[in-house]
Formats: C-alpha cells, sequence, structure tokens
C-alpha cells in the first residue's frame, strides 16, 4: 500500500479522523445502502407472526428450566439404545471412511499420481463435499431402507470427501527431498510411500482423522431425524411429545461427548505434532 | 536401531520386538471394536432391502429424470427465503458473536476465572449441536416459519463465529495495543484502535465463511419446518414426486456452488 503524499501544514490544527475502511467514497456509501434495502427486502418479506412468538415465550422458559432439571431416567432405554447407536454408527463410518479417503488423498495429489486418476479422484471429491448430510442420508435411506445402515454410509460418504481433501493438499505440499531419498536408495513405489510419503502426513492425517470423528458424532445426532438411525429420532419424539426435560438430557449428553472428544483431541493433536 | 539376528547376519528392523508387540495389539483392539460396531449395524439392517438396492436406486434414478423444468417457477420464492435464512442468520449470529469472543478470548476478558469459562461454554454449547436441532426446538417454541430458520442458523453460528474471532484476537500485536495505551487511551478506545483494526480482517472473512456455510444448513432447514427450499424438497418427497425432487436438488447444487465461489472470491479480495 502506497500511502497518499501526505500535507503536514494543511492539516496542523484539525482533529485526526479514522481512515475509512473502503477508500472510494462511492463504493463505500453504495455497498451500505444496497445492505440497507436488502435488509428492508429481507425484513418486507419475512412474516414473523408476533403473538405466536409471544406464545411461545412461555414453552421457551419452561425449556430453558429443563435444562436445570434433566430428566435422564424415565426414557433411559431409548436414550441409551439411540447414544449406542450414534457412537457405533460413528465408529464404524469413520473407519471405513477414513480407510478410503487414504488411497484417494494420494490419487488427488498431483505429485504423486498421473493426471487421468488425479482427475478422477478430484471428480469424488468435489461430488462428496458439494451433497449434504442430510440429503445423501434421504437419498440412502430410500434406497437402503430405515436403519443404521444408509446413517453409516452417509458419514463414510461425507469423511471423504473432508479428509481426503484436506490430506491431498498436505501430501501435495510435502518436502520433497526426503521423498526423493527414499527413491534414490531404490525403493518400490509402495515402500516410496510408506517410508518417503507416510511419516511426513502422519501428525496431519492423526489430527484429520479425530476432527473428522468429532464431527461424524455431531452428525450423527441428526441423521436420526430422516430415519437413518442413532439419537436423532428420540430427540425429535422427544420434542414432539413437548418432553423437553428429556430433549434436555439428550442435548446435554450430546454437549458432553462433543467437549470430551475434543479434549482427546487437543492431547492427541499436541503429542503428535 | 532395532535389529534382528538371522543367523550371522544382522537385519534392519523399523521397530523393537516390544514396540511392534504393542502395535498389534492396538491394532487388535481396533478391528475387535470395529467388528463389533459392524455386528451391531448389520443387526438392524433388513439385508433383504440392501440386496434390492441396485433395482430400487435404479427405479428411483427413471422415476427422477427427467427434472420437472416448469417446476422452478414455483421455487423463487423459497430460495429468496433461504438466502435470507442464512444471510440474517448469520447478521444475528456476528452480533451475538463479538462479545463472547471479546470476553472470551483471554487478552481481553474481564475475569479469566468468572467470565472466560461461561464464555466458552457458551461457544461449545451452541457450536456442538446441529442448526437442524436448534430448528427442532424453535419450532417446537415459537412455532415453523422463516423465523424459527433465522433464529436456528444464528444460534448455531454463534459458536463457530466466537471461536474463530477470539482465537484470532488472542493473536493480535501487543505492541499496537500498548501504543495506544501510552497516548493515555480509555479502555474502550483501546478497544476501537488498538484491537478491532487488527481483527477487521479476520472478522470479515469469518463472516464470508460462515455465511457460506449457512447457505448449505439453510437449504436443509425445511425439512423440519423451518421455511426456505427444504419445505418444497419435504413435501416433494413426502408425495414421492421425483422429478420435483431432482429439480429441487439441482437448484440446491446450484446455490452452493454459488455461494461457495462468491465467498471464495470475497475472501480473496479481503486477505
Amino acid at each position: 500500500m502506497s500511502a497518499p503524499a501526505f500535507d503536514v501544514t494543511s492539516q496542523i490544527g484539525k482533529p485526526w479522523k479514522k481512515p475509512p475502511f473502503v477508500q472510494n467514497p462511492l463504493l463505500r456509501w453504495g455497498l451500505l445502502a444496497g445492505f440497507i434495502a436488502y435488509l428492508i427486502a429481507a425484513y418486507m418479506t419475512i412474516d414473523v407472526n408476533w403473538a405466536r412468538v409471544y406464545e411461545g415465550l412461555e414453552r421457551g422458559k419452561q425449556f430453558v428450566l429443563a435444562f436445570t432439571s434433566p430428566d435422564f431416567t424415565s426414557r433411559s432405554g431409548d436414550i441409551y439404545d439411540g447414544m449406542l447407536e450414534s457412537i457405533i454408527m460413528t465408529v464404524a463410518a469413520s473407519v471405513v471412511g477414513i480407510a478410503v479417503s487414504i488411497p484417494i488423498a494420494l490419487g488427488a495429489a498431483r505429485n504423486v499420481a498421473p493426471l487421468p486418476i488425479y482427475l478422477i479422484c478430484r471428480g469424488i471429491i468435489a461430488i462428496s463435499r458439494a451433497l449434504q448430510e442430510i440429503i445423501v442420508a434421504i437419498l440412502l435411506v430410500a434406497i437402503f431402507g430405515f436403519g443404521p445402515l444408509a446413517g453409516f454410509l452417509t458419514l463414510s460418504f461425507a469423511t471423504i470427501g473432508f479428509l481426503s481433501k484436506l490430506l491431498a493438499e498436505d501430501i501435495e505440499s510435502m518436502d520433497r527431498v526426503q521423498a526423493e531419498a527414499i527413491k534414490a536408495s531404490g525403493a518400490s513405489w509402495t515402500q516410496w510411500i510408506n517410508y518417503g510419503v507416510q511419516p511426513q502426513v502422519m501428525p496431519r492425517l492423526i489430527g484429520l482423522s479425530i476432527y473428522r470423528i468429532d464431527i461424524n458424532f455431531r452428525e450423527s445426532a441428526i441423521l436420526g431425524l430422516v430415519g437413518a438411525g442413532g439419537i436423532g429420532a428420540t430427540l425429535n419424539t422427544a420434542f414432539d411429545r413437548y418432553e423437553y426435560d428429556t430433549a434436555a438430557a439428550i442435548l446435554i449428553l450430546i454437549i458432553v461427548i462433543v467437549m470430551a472428544l475434543e479434549y482427546i483431541s487437543g492431547i492427541v493433536r499436541a503429542r503428535v505434532q | 536401531m532395532p535389529v534382528r539376528e538371522a543367523g550371522s547376519v544382522k537385519e534392519w528392523q523399523r521397530r523393537t520386538g516390544r514396540e511392534s508387540l504393542f502395535h498389534w495389539v492396538l491394532w487388535l483392539i481396533g478391528i475387535a471394536i470395529f467388528a463389533y460396531c459392524w455386528q451391531r449395524i448389520s443387526e438392524s439392517t433388513t439385508w433383504f432391502f440392501v440386496w434390492d438396492a441396485p433395482r430400487i436406486a435404479n427405479d428411483i434414478w427413471t422415476r427422477a429424470t427427467p427434472p420437472r423444468w416448469e417446476y422452478i417457477t414455483q421455487l423463487g420464492k423459497p430460495i429468496w427465503d433461504t438466502l435470507n435464512i442464512a444471510t440474517l442468520g448469520t447478521i444475528f449470529a456476528l452480533i451475538l458473536a463479538v462479545p463472547v469472543a471479546f470476553l472470551a478470548a483471554r487478552n481481553t476478558t474481564p475475569s479469566a476465572y468468572f467470565i472466560r469459562p461461561i464464555a466458552l461454554l457458551i461457544i461449545v454449547s451452541t457450536r456442538s449441536i446441529n442448526s437442524l436441532i436448534w430448528a427442532l426446538l424453535l419450532i417446537a417454541i415459537i412455532g415453523p416459519g422463516v423465523f424459527a430458520g433465522v433464529i436456528a442458523i444464528a444460534i448455531r453460528s454463534i459458536g463457530f463465529c466466537a471461536k474463530l474471532l477470539y482465537e484470532a484476537i488472542e493473536e493480535i500485536d501487543t505492541t499496537q495495543v500498548e501504543a495506544i495505551t501510552a497516548t493515555g487511551a480509555s479502555r474502550w478506545q483501546v478497544m476501537a484502535y488498538g484491537i478491532v483494526p487488527q481483527i477487521l480482517p479476520a472478522f470479515a472473512g469469518i463472516a464470508v465463511f460462515r455465511w457460506d456455510i449457512n447457505i448449505r444448513e439453510s437449504t436443509v432447514l425445511g425439512l423440519v419446518g423451518a421455511g426456505g427450499i427444504g419445505l418444497q424438497l419435504s413435501s416433494s418427497l413426502n408425495v414421492l414426486a421425483w422429478p420435483q425432487v431432482s429439480l429441487i436438488l439441482l437448484v440446491i447444487l446450484a446455490a452452493v456452488v454459488i455461494s461457495e465461489w462468491v465467498s471464495a472470491k470475497v475472501r480473496g479480495a479481503i486477505i
């Protein structure tokens, strides 16, 4: 940034003013006006039924109060089964997803794979990233029927897009010198990957995998809404029956498990790096 | 260096005997856990449906193609609603996230022992619950509609924005803050002239990034009744109107790609 010529004599005696964020005044006011016009347009098209909202505040208060007395016991069987199913789906989908995404990540790294394989793997990653979990789950439930298998497949599919993309970027930015040294010792292709590439990307792979397990658990909590297994179905039923204390118990369990996973992932990532 | 004595020749090994045993046991435990999980999943699966799946998938595909293009005239309003949910939700979330971030950052929090843990709890709890669950909850409380969607997106985004923002605040350059303090500025002036200019680029980046994610999330909020294009998707699915479903999926895909492109452009311009 080159500062414009600063004329000291004309500035003496005048109070300092903060320079604006956007330099061009026309653009600045144009953006502001456009933004306000959009806000007004958006507000006009959202019809909020304030009477209904006011009526709901009482139920909202009940829900907040439910957090102070969550009910873990009266539906403990359903909660236990749902949670176990969510965890099982998370574990199985993470294992399969990670196992599948490693070869795809190798294929999607330009310095490892030839061009045709690179394009195919990048295509798989793009498709997996563009489709949302819940939409994939709806389609898979329609195809495979209700149950955790659809949820397991959904999470595995979503893991591929996330993990392969980030891992491929890491492989592409690895240190070539080490990999070449292994190659110069006469290693075969698999030995080259095993001793030249893998040690360099391992810390990142472990960190990403644990982060993905965390995401998979959070996502597995909603897959039940469309019939793909897990705690979501129990939660939905609890909301439909206005059993806020049970719903609060489930939400607290989800938060606690996510916090525990984040804590573990922090320790593991600190250790491998 | 771990070696193995094979006769008189010493052979190089990657790990010592104890290490490889440890690794072996670790793998065994991992595979046992996976086998158990797989067995539980397989128990609650109707395998007949799975063997039948290729036929069903083929059947759905023939029903869904070609998409019913003329239905697109009815999708204008839902798309506008989806855009509003994402944008207004992001704006509300940012308004709420800024104070939370300042309370959570180690260098700006008024009290590290009382207020910081509360701010961190807000961040964790809003982040760990998906926007669909927030939407379910808000629909039970304030009734279905776009407003519930806006609030659901806003609550869900607070944690995400506040977390990234407070990390940015913790990484600021302290010399600039000290320079402002040395001129005799008050606490608020230090905030406005020392800290805010340093985090403004990060703030703008976070806002656009989250807006992009929110577009994706708001497309499916309608499945639980919180407005947007998901409502059309869910009603089309309920009456098995597959040509409409495929058109809606194409529209959602286009919206996701466009929002990602916009967000990448804007972030590129800021940074």
